[in-house]
């Protein structure tokens, strides 16, 4: 087969095929658009502001490495004047987190980056080591979930940033579509595919890569040589998401497009007023201040079931009520540290009379 | 029986189902069974083709794979999300399944589906 010359540049041999588009390109053609397209996404959609400080939310894994690379070479291109952090947590996983957390600690000295590296034992007292050895595989993803998604928070502001960039990708999104419309999680659905995401008293987080498609990362990954973890968690894959993966992956193969098309699906639903009407109100939680739709956040509600030897209590009901029977909450339980917000101000729902606010 | 020698290389975890080996020299034949059958030793000149990529698929699940090859293989072919190279370009580019190999072609799989 004769070589084929780059569609953009006419010049150089094509290296890739665009799944996006269908478009083959040269190298540096990729390298160019790919970077452009990521800085089209950021301003369109306004994510920053000259003098913002930003954390990256890095695994050490492809997506976010990529990101870091190419948020610096954005920042540094287009003058955006942005302090770039890089945020870790480690799970606490022998094996797994502690070799991904190395690839960080390298990426930190490539890219001359901070970084901060918070662990669920200091802010938790549990690693998920000693959480698995507990209740065992089953759950243990979502203690993992509800206790990152938090700690990235806490870590954002001890890091006192404006705001948080975390590598999803457009597959993940195309995924998470797909999988809120199975589980018919209309509250996700609606704002699953939001390239920014912002309580009232959450520091912002965003996905930069929105928009781009996983090959694409992971050829600019291979092409630039970046260093990079890959090694699947050793508790237990999502099994839920690696079917929708799967099932993603294969509609890929058929048509490329399918991945940017249900991302568009997914924007395009309209969540009736009635049905937003139901959803919980946002409040913090009474333990630890932190945003919550309960009483007790939902970090708080898995770690006293946790330190109460009845971790079940945070999954399913009839477990809850159990550990609600064996009587009250004990005053020396563990908790977690109040959360505060970078601006310094705790995390909490002020109610300022109507006329004061205004 | 003429042999030619490929590079091949994993990446994005794949390595894992290949005895943990990043790197591979290996030495496959010139010429090869149209069914991608590997273990064919006599063959008939009518049922032989020049040696390409989907062969070598074949060739790496049934000599290479150390463990769990439905992570690899999928329908006669790399599983969807593992990303094949052929000398630096994307196999898309190149015909796929159907490149004809050459003596020192290097191959990269690189899997897409570990986390991020």
């Amino acid at each position: 087969m004769a070589p084929r010359i780059c569609a953009l540049c006419h010049k150089a041999k094509a290296m890739l095929k665009r799944p996006k588009t269908g478009q083959q390109i040269c190298r540096e053609c990729f390298f160019y658009v790919f970077e452009t397209e990521v800085h089209n996404t950021i301003t369109q959609s306004h994510l920053f502001s000259p003098g913002d400080r930003v954390a990256i939310g890095a695994s050490g894994g492809k997506d976010s490495t990529v990101l870091a690379y190419v948020m610096k070479t954005l920042n540094e291109r287009y003058n955006y004047s942005l302090d770039l952090f890089l945020l870790s947590i480690d799970e606490g996983i022998t094996g797994y987190r502690d070799d991904s957390l190395e690839t960080v600690k390298r990426n930190q000295q490539q890219y001359d980056m901070p970084l901060k590296i918070l662990s669920y034992d200091e802010l938790y007292g549990w690693t998920m080591d000693a959480i698995v050895s507990q209740i065992g595989r089953k759950n243990n993803c979502t203690f993992c979930g509800v206790f990152r998604r938090q700690a990235l928070d806490r870590g954002a502001a001890m890091l006192n940033v404006d705001h948080i960039v975390t590598g999803h990708n457009a597959d993940d999104i195309a995924e998470t579509v797909l999988m809120n419309i199975m589980r018919g999680d209309i509250a996700r659905l609606g704002r699953c595919t939001a390239i920014c995401t912002q309580g009232e008293d959450t520091i912002r987080r965003s996905k930069p890569f929105k928009y781009a498609y996983e090959k694409e990362i992971v050829m600019y990954a291979y092409f630039k040589k970046l260093d990079y973890f890959s090694t699947e968690c050793i508790y237990s894959p999502d099994a839920y998401r690696g079917h929708a993966r799967a099932f993603l992956k294969d509609l890929e193969a058929a048509r490329p497009s399918a991945i940017i098309d249900i991302i568009h699906s997914g924007e395009a639903f309209e969540i009736k007023d009635e049905i937003k009407a139901t959803q919980k109100l946002q409040q913090t939680c009474q333990r630890c201040g932190y945003m919550s739709s309960n009483t007790l956040c939902k970090a708080c509600t898995l770690l006293e079931g946790l330190e109460r030897g009845m971790a079940n209590s945070g999954i399913t009901d009839r477990a809850r009520k159990k550990l609600e029977a064996e009587g009250p909450t004990p005053e020396n339980l563990r908790t977690i540290p109040y959360f505060a917000t970078p601006s310094g101000n705790p995390a909490i729902a002020v109610s300022i009379p109507l006329e004061t606010a205004l | 029986m003429s042999t030619i020698s490929l590079k091949i290389e994993f990446g994005g975890g794949l390595e894992l189902l290949f005895a943990n080996q990043r790197s591979h020299r290996i030495d496959i034949p010139c010429r090869v069974s149209t069914d991608n059958d590997t273990t064919v030793k006599e063959l008939n000149e009518k049922e032989a083709k020049a040696v390409d990529v989907s062969y070598l698929v074949h060739h790496m699940r049934d000599h290479m794979l150390k463990e769990r090859a439905e992570l690899f293989m999928e329908n006669g072919t790399v599983r969807p999300g593992i990303l094949v190279l052929i000398n630096d370009t994307d196999w898309e580019l190149e015909g796929e399944g159907e490149y004809q190999l050459k003596n020192g072609d290097e191959v990269v799989f690189i899997s897409t589906l570990h986390g991020g």
